[in-house]
C-alpha cells in the first residue's frame, strides 16, 4: 500500500496540484485568483507529461558517444518535453489573453469580483 | 399525347402565379386575373389526366431523389385525379367568389390572401398526385404552412389565437406522420403508395403495427377532423369565408380524409387493416365523431361554426366509409368526398354572402333573409337538404353507398349511426331554413341580393350538387372513378 | 501536383492572411475586410477542390517536411475532414462578406485586429479538422480558442467578462483533453491518430485508456457546448458583436463536434468506445436532455441573439445524438445537420446583425409588423431559416431530422425519436412567435404604423450573404439525396 503511494509520488503530486487548480477555478470569486487556479491546473498537466518521460538510470536525450543510439532505453524520452514546450507557450499565451480581458473588465466595471460582475450584467 | 409532365405542371401552375400576384399587388384587377388564369389552367391540366385515369392508368413521374431511395415521385392515379378534379374545379368558383367577397368585405392584405391561396392549391394538387409518402409529407406540410396566413388573415386576437391552435394541431400531426413514415420505411424499405398496401408481406410485430397505426391516426386524423383531434377546425373559422369554403370544406380537410384513404388503402392495405382489426378503432372514433359533432352543431349559434361542426361530422362519414373496408363502403366514402365538397362549399358561400351583404354571422339574426337573398337561400336549402341525405341531391347517393357498404360488411351499427346522423343533420339545418323563410325579419329593407360575383358561384355549385346527384357520371364520371378506385384496392396483385 | 499539398495549403492560406492583414491594415485599415474575404474565399475554393479530388481519388495525407508518421506530423484530408472544412470555410466566407458594415459601425477602428483574429480563429478550426496528430490538435484547439476569446471580447460592455468566463472553462476543457492525450500517449507511445487507432484495441481494458476517453470527451464537450457543459455559450454569443457571433456560432461548436466524431469513429471505433466506457450512451442521453433544455430556454428568451444561442445548445444536441446512434443513418443525419445548422444559424445570426445595424437592438418584444415593411428581404430570409429550423419540408432542416429520426428508429430508440419530434415543436413555438410578430401584429398606437414605415433594407454587402444562405437552404433541401449519398460513403464502418 505504502509502495503504491510512494512509488507514484510524482503522480500524486500532480493530482494534488490539479485539485488545487480546480479549487481555484471553481471556488475563488476574484477573477485574478481564478486565473491563477487555471495556471496551476495547466502546470499540473505539464508536470505530468514531464514525469512520464523520466526513466531510472537514463541520461538526457543528447547523443552520448558512450551509449549507442540503438540503446534507446538509456536515454530519456525527449518527445514529452518538446510537447510541453509548446504547451507552456500555449499556457503563457492563454494567461496573456486572460489578463488582457481582466484589464478590459476592470476598466469597464471597476471590479474583478465575479459576484458583483454577474449582478452588473443582469 | 405524352402526359408525363402534366401532374407536375398542374402543381406548378398555381405556384407560378404567385410571383405575378405579388408583382401586381397594386393593380387588383390584374392580380385577380392571374388567379383566375391559374385556376383555369390548373383545371384544364387536371382534366387532361381524366381519360387515362378512367382507364385505370396512372401517370407517374420521378423527378429527383428526395433522399436516397426515396424519389420525389408524382403519380396521378385515379384516386389522385379524382381529388385533383374536385379541388381544382372548385377553386375556379372560389376565385370568382373571393373577388366578390374580399372586395365587398374590404379585406386588407388582399395580395397575401391571393398568393397564399394559390400556394395552398399547389399543395393540395401535390397531395393528390404524391406517389410516395415522403412526397406526400412535403406537400402536406406546405399546405399547413400556406394555410396559416389565411387562418390569421384578419389579424384580430381571435384569429391569432386560432392560428396558434391551428399550427399546434397541424404541426404536431405532421411530426407524427414523419415518425410513422420513418417506421414504415424502416420496416419495408419503401414508401410508395401501392394499391393493397406495402405492409402486407412484411413480418412486423403486432405492437409495432399498432404503434404505426396510432402515429398515422394522429398524423392524418387532425386534418381529417376526427374527434378529439378536430379542435382546430372550428377555431379556423376565424378565416375569411372563401378560405373556410375551399380550404376548410374542401382542400385541407379533404386532404386529411384523402390521407386516411392513402394510409388505409395504399400503405396498410385493407387486408392488414382487417386482419389486425384496426378498422374497428377507426369505426368507433368516426362513429362517435359523427354523432357528437352533429350534437355540438346544434348548440352553435354562429353560422360558420355550425357549418364547421357539420364538416367535422361529414368528414367522419368518409372516414367511416373507408374503415368499413368493403368495396361499396369505400366507394361511398370516395363519392362523399365529392358530394360533401360541392354541398359544403355551397353552404359556406352562402354564409359568406350573408356576412358580406348583411353583416350577420349569428343564426338567430337570420330571420326572414330569404326575401332579400332568394338565390343565396335557395342554394342553402339545396346544400343542407343534400347533407341531410334527401334525394335527389348527391349527398343521398353517397350515403346510400355508405349504408350499402355497412350492410355488405354485416355491420349494423354504422347503418344506425348514418341514419341517426341524417336526422340530426336535418335537425340543425332546417331551423335555419325555417328562420330564413318563415320568420319575419327586421331591418332588411335596405339590403338586396349579394353581388353577382358571389351569387353566380353559389348557384353553380348548388346546381352541381343536384346534377351530380341525378347523373353522377355526367361530367367527370365520378361514379365510375369511385367504383374503380375502390375495386383496385381489393383486387390488387399484392401478395 | 497541387492535390497532394492541399491540406497544408488550406491552413497556410489562413497563416498568410493572418500576417498580411496586420501588415497592410496597419497602413490602411480598410484593406482588412477585403483581405479576410479573399483569404477565406481562397480557402473555400481549395476546400471545394480538395473535396472533389477526394471524391475522385480518395483521401489525401500530407506529411510535413516529408517526415512520415509516427515521427512526423501529418494532415489528413479524408471524407469527414473534407466535409467539415468545406462547410466551415464556405460559411465563414459569407459571414466575412457580411462583416464589412458591422465592423465599421460596431467597433470602428478595430477592423484590423478583428479580421486578423478571425483569420487566426479559422486557422485554428481548419487545423483542428485537418491534423492527424492528437497533440497538434491541442495546439490548434488553443489557437482557435484564444482567437475566439478575442473575437468574443470585441462586443458590447459585458463582452470581455463573457469572454473571460469562456476562457476559464474553455482552457480547463482544453487542458483535460491534453491530459487525456497524455494518458493515451503513455499507453501507446504514439500521437498519430491512424497509428494509435491500430494499437488501441490491444489496450482496451487499460484503466488509463478509460480515463483518457472520459477526459477527452469531457474536454471537447466543453467546446462543443454539450449539455451540461454549455454554460459559457449563451453569454458569449449574446454579448459578442454581431459579426463575431455570426462567425463563431455556426462554426465553433461544429468543429468540437468533429473532434468527437474523430475520437469515437476513427480513433477508438464505435465498438471499442463502447467496450471502454459507455460513452455513446452517456453523450446520447446528455444530447437528448440538451435538445429539450436548449429549446425550452430559447422559448423563455426575449433577446433574439440569446434565443439563437440557446437554440444552438439544442441543435448541437442533434449532432451529438446522431453521433451517439452510431449507425449510418444517424451519422449521415448528424453530418447533414452540421451543414444545415451551420447555414441556418449563420443566416439567423446575420439577420440579427442586420436588425442590430438598423434598429440598434434585436429585442423580440419590440418587433412589430413595420419590420416587414422596413426589411422585406431580411425578414424573408429569416422566415426561410426559421422554417428550416422547425424542420418543414422541403427545406434543408427537415431532411437532417428525417435521417436522424430514421437513425433512432433503426436503433429502436423511441425516446430519442420522441425528443427529436418534441424539439421540432418547441422550435416552432419560438420561431413562429417572431414570425407572428413580424408579419401579423399591428403596431401599438404610439408606434409608427406599418403603413408609414419606409423601406430601410440593409445594404448589398449585408443582404447578399444573408439571402444566399437562405437560398442555400432550398438548394440543400433539394440536393440532400446527393449529399447524403456521399455521407453514407464516408461512414467508416
Amino acid at each position: 500500500m505504502l509502495d503504491f503511494f510512494l512509488g507514484h509520488y510524482a503522480y500524486w503530486f500532480v493530482i494534488i496540484l490539479m485539485c488545487v487548480g480546480l479549487y481555484g477555478i471553481l471556488f475563488k470569486k476574484n477573477l485574478v485568483k481564478k486565473t491563477i487556479g487555471l495556471a496551476i491546473f495547466q502546470v499540473s498537466v505539464v508536470l505530468y507529461f514531464v514525469s512520464i518521460a523520466s526513466k531510472w538510470d537514463a541520461t538526457v536525450p543528447v547523443r552520448d558517444s558512450n551509449i549507442s543510439v540503438e540503446q534507446v532505453a538509456n536515454y530519456l524520452n525527449p518527445l514529452p518535453h518538446t510537447l510541453m514546450l509548446t504547451a507552456i507557450v500555449v499556457g503563457v499565451a492563454t494567461l496573456g489573453v486572460a489578463f488582457t480581458l481582466l484589464m478590459a473588465i476592470y476598466n469597464r466595471y471597476g471590479t474583478l469580483d465575479e459576484q458583483e460582475l454577474l449582478e452588473e450584467i443582469q | 399525347m405524352d402526359l408525363t409532365l402534366v401532374p407536375l405542371l398542374a402543381i406548378l401552375s398555381s405556384l407560378a402565379a404567385v410571383p405575378f400576384i405579388l408583382w401586381s399587388s397594386s393593380k387588383p384587377n390584374l392580380r385577380e386575373t392571374w388567379t383566375i388564369i391559374a385556376a383555369l389552367v390548373k383545371f384544364g391540366l387536371v382534366l387532361t389526366l381524366l381519360p387515362s385515369a378512367l382507364n385505370g392508368e396512372s401517370v407517374s413521374l420521378h423527378l429527383f431523389d428526395l433522399a436516397p431511395g426515396l424519389p420525389f415521385a408524382l403519380n396521378a392515379d385515379p384516386l389522385g385525379v379524382f381529388f385533383a378534379v374536385i379541388a381544382s374545379g372548385l377553386w375556379i368558383f372560389t376565385s370568382f367568389y373571393s373577388i366578390g367577397y374580399v372586395r365587398g368585405h374590404k379585406e386588407h392584405k388582399q395580395t397575401r390572401y391571393y398568393a397564399s391561396f394559390a400556394i395552398c392549391l399547389s399543395a393540395t394538387i401535390g397531395i393528390a398526385f404524391s406517389g410516395n409518402l415522403l412526397t406526400f409529407i412535403v406537400f402536406y406540410e406546405l399546405l399547413t404552412l400556406a394555410t396559416y396566413p389565411l387562418v390569421i388573415h384578419t389579424e384580430s386576437d381571435d384569429a391569432i389565437k386560432a392560428g396558434r391552435k391551428y399550427l399546434a394541431f397541424t404541426l404536431t400531426a405532421g411530426l407524427l406522420l414523419i415518425a410513422a413514415a420513418g417506421m414504415v420505411y424502416y420496416y419495408t424499405g419503401t414508401l410508395d403508395f401501392t394499391p393493397g398496401g406495402i405492409l402486407g408481406d412484411s413480418d412486423i410485430p403486432y405492437h409495432m403495427i399498432l404503434v404505426m397505426f396510432i402515429l398515422f391516426l394522429g398524423g392524418v386524423g387532425v386534418k381529417a377532423g376526427i374527434m378529439p383531434l378536430h379542435g382546430w377546425l372550428p377555431a379556423a373559422m376565424a378565416a375569411p369565408t372563401p378560405v373556410s369554403a375551399l380550404l376548410h370544406a374542401v382542400a385541407v380537410v379533404k386532404s386529411g380524409v384523402f390521407a386516411v384513404l392513402r394510409v388505409v388503402g395504399y400503405v396498410f392495405g385493407v387486408d392488414v387493416m382487417g386482419d389486425y382489426g384496426l378498422n374497428d378503432i377507426i369505426i368507433v372514433l368516426a362513429g362517435a365523431t359523427i354523432i357528437l359533432a352533429s350534437l355540438i352543431a346544434f348548440a352553435q349559434d354562429n353560422l360558420k361554426r355550425r357549418l364547421a361542426y357539420s364538416t367535422v361530422g361529414h368528414l367522419s362519414y368518409i372516414v367511416l366509409g373507408i374503415a368499413l373496408l368493403t368495396p361499396l363502403g369505400i366507394q361511398g366514402g370516395i363519392m362523399h368526398i365529392a358530394a360533401h365538397a360541392t354541398m359544403k362549399i355551397t353552404l359556406f358561400f352562402c354564409a359568406g354572402a350573408i356576412i358580406v351583404n348583411l353583416h350577420r354571422t349569428e343564426i338567430s339574426n337570420l330571420n326572414g333573409i330569404a326575401k332579400v337573398m332568394p338565390w343565396t337561400m335557395g342554394a342553402f336549402v339545396v346544400g343542407s337538404m343534400g347533407l341531410a341525405g334527401i334525394p335527389p341531391i348527391n349527398g343521398f347517393f353517397s350515403k346510400f353507398y355508405l349504408i350499402s357498404g355497412s350492410l355488405e360488411g354485416d355491420m349494423m351499427i354504422p347503418v344506425i349511426i348514418l341514419i341517426v346522423s341524417g336526422l340530426l343533420n336535418a335537425g340543425y339545418f332546417f331551423p335555419i331554413i325555417h328562420r330564413a323563410y318563415f320568420k319575419k325579419g327586421e331591418g332588411l329593407e335596405k339590403y338586396g341580393e349579394a353581388s353577382p360575383f358571389m351569387v353566380v358561384p353559389i348557384v353553380i355549385t348548388a346546381t352541381l350538387s343536384v346534377l351530380f346527384g341525378l347523373f353522377p357520371n355526367l361530367f367527370f364520371n365520378f361514379f365510375d372513378l369511385a367504383a374503380q378506385i375502390s375495386e383496385s384496392l381489393f383486387n390488387s396483385p399484392s401478395p | 501536383m497541387i492535390e497532394s499539398h492541399l491540406p497544408a495549403l488550406i491552413a497556410l492560406t489562413f497563416v498568410l492572411f493572418a500576417i498580411l492583414i496586420p501588415a497592410l491594415g496597419f497602413w490602411k485599415p480598410s484593406t482588412s475586410q477585403p483581405l479576410a474575404v479573399l483569404g477565406s474565399g481562397i480557402a473555400s475554393v481549395l476546400s471545394l477542390y480538395g473535396f472533389i479530388s477526394y471524391l475522385q481519388t480518395g483521401s489525401i495525407r500530407y506529411f510535413f517536411g516529408g517526415w512520415e508518421p509516427p515521427v512526423g506530423i501529418e494532415f489528413v484530408y479524408d471524407g469527414l475532414s473534407g466535409f467539415f472544412i468545406l462547410v466551415i470555410n464556405t460559411v465563414a466566407f459569407f459571414v466575412l462578406i457580411h462583416s464589412r458594415h458591422v465592423a465599421r459601425t460596431e467597433y470602428p477602428g478595430k477592423e484590423m485586429p478583428y479580421f486578423a483574429l478571425a483569420m487566426l480563429a479559422l486557422l485554428g478550426f481548419n487545423g483542428m479538422i485537418l491534423t492527424g496528430d492528437l497533440f497538434n490538435l491541442y495546439v490548434f484547439l488553443e489557437i482557435s480558442s484564444l482567437a475566439s476569446y478575442g473575437l468574443i471580447a470585441i462586443g458590447s460592455r459585458p463582452a470581455p467578462f463573457a469572454a473571460f468566463r469562456y476562457l476559464i472553462i474553455g482552457t480547463a476543457g482544453g487542458t483535460l483533453y491534453l491530459l487525456g492525450v497524455g494518458f493515451l500517449y503513455t499507453v501507446t507511445g504514439t500521437l498519430n491518430i491512424i497509428d494509435m487507432a491500430a494499437m488501441l484495441p490491444s489496450f482496451a481494458t487499460d484503466t488509463s485508456v478509460v480515463a483518457a476517453l472520459v477526459f477527452m470527451v469531457v474536454g471537447i464537450g466543453v467546446k462543443a457546448a454539450l449539455f451540461p457543459l454549455h454554460g459559457w455559450l449563451p453569454d458569449s454569443y449574446t454579448f459578442a458583436s454581431s459579426s463575431s457571433t455570426a462567425l463563431i456560432a455556426p462554426i465553433g461548436t461544429k468543429v468540437a463536434a468533429y473532434i468527437l466524431f474523430r475520437i469515437v469513429f476513427y480513433l477508438f471505433g464505435v465498438e471499442l468506445t463502447d467496450a471502454v466506457a459507455p460513452i455513446t450512451t452517456v453523450i446520447g442521453v446528455l444530447a437528448a436532455i440538451g435538445i429539450l433544455y436548449g429549446s425550452i430556454m430559447a422559448i423563455a428568451q426575449t433577446e433574439m441573439k440569446r434565443m439563437l444561442a440557446y437554440s444552438s445548445v439544442s441543435q448541437i444536441g442533434y449532432i451529438i445524438m446522431g453521433l451517439s446512434l452510431a449507425n449510418p443513418l444517424g451519422f449521415a443525419g448528424a453530418l447533414l445537420h452540421v451543414l444545415n445548422h451551420a447555414v441556418m444559424k449563420a443566416c439567423l445570426f446575420l439577420v440579427a446583425g442586420n436588425l442590430r445595424m438598423k434598429e440598434g437592438h434585436s429585442d423580440i418584444s419590440k418587433f412589430d409588423d413595420s419590420y416587414r415593411k422596413k426589411y422585406p428581404w431580411t425578414m424573408a430570409s429569416f422566415s426561410v431559416a426559421a422554417i428550416s429550423m422547425v424542420g418543414l419540408p422541403p427545406l434543408a432542416g427537415f431532411f437532417s431530422k428525417w435521417y436522424l429520426a430514421l437513425g433512432t428508429i433503426d436503433n429502436e430508440n423511441w425516446i430519442f425519436l420522441a425528443v427529436i419530434l418534441i424539439s421540432s415543436l418547441l422550435n416552432a413555438v419560438y420561431f413562429f412567435r417572431i414570425l407572428e410578430k413580424v408579419y401579423m401584429m399591428n403596431p401599438k398606437k404610439d408606434q409608427k404604423s406599418a403603413t408609414d414605415a419606409k423601406r430601410n433594407e440593409v445594404g448589398f454587402s449585408m443582404m447578399f450573404p444573408t439571402s444566399v444562405l437562405a437560398i442555400a437552404l432550398f438548394v440543400i433541401g433539394f440536393a440532400n439525396a446527393a449529399i447524403v449519398g456521399i455521407l453514407f460513403n464516408i461512414f467508416p464502418m
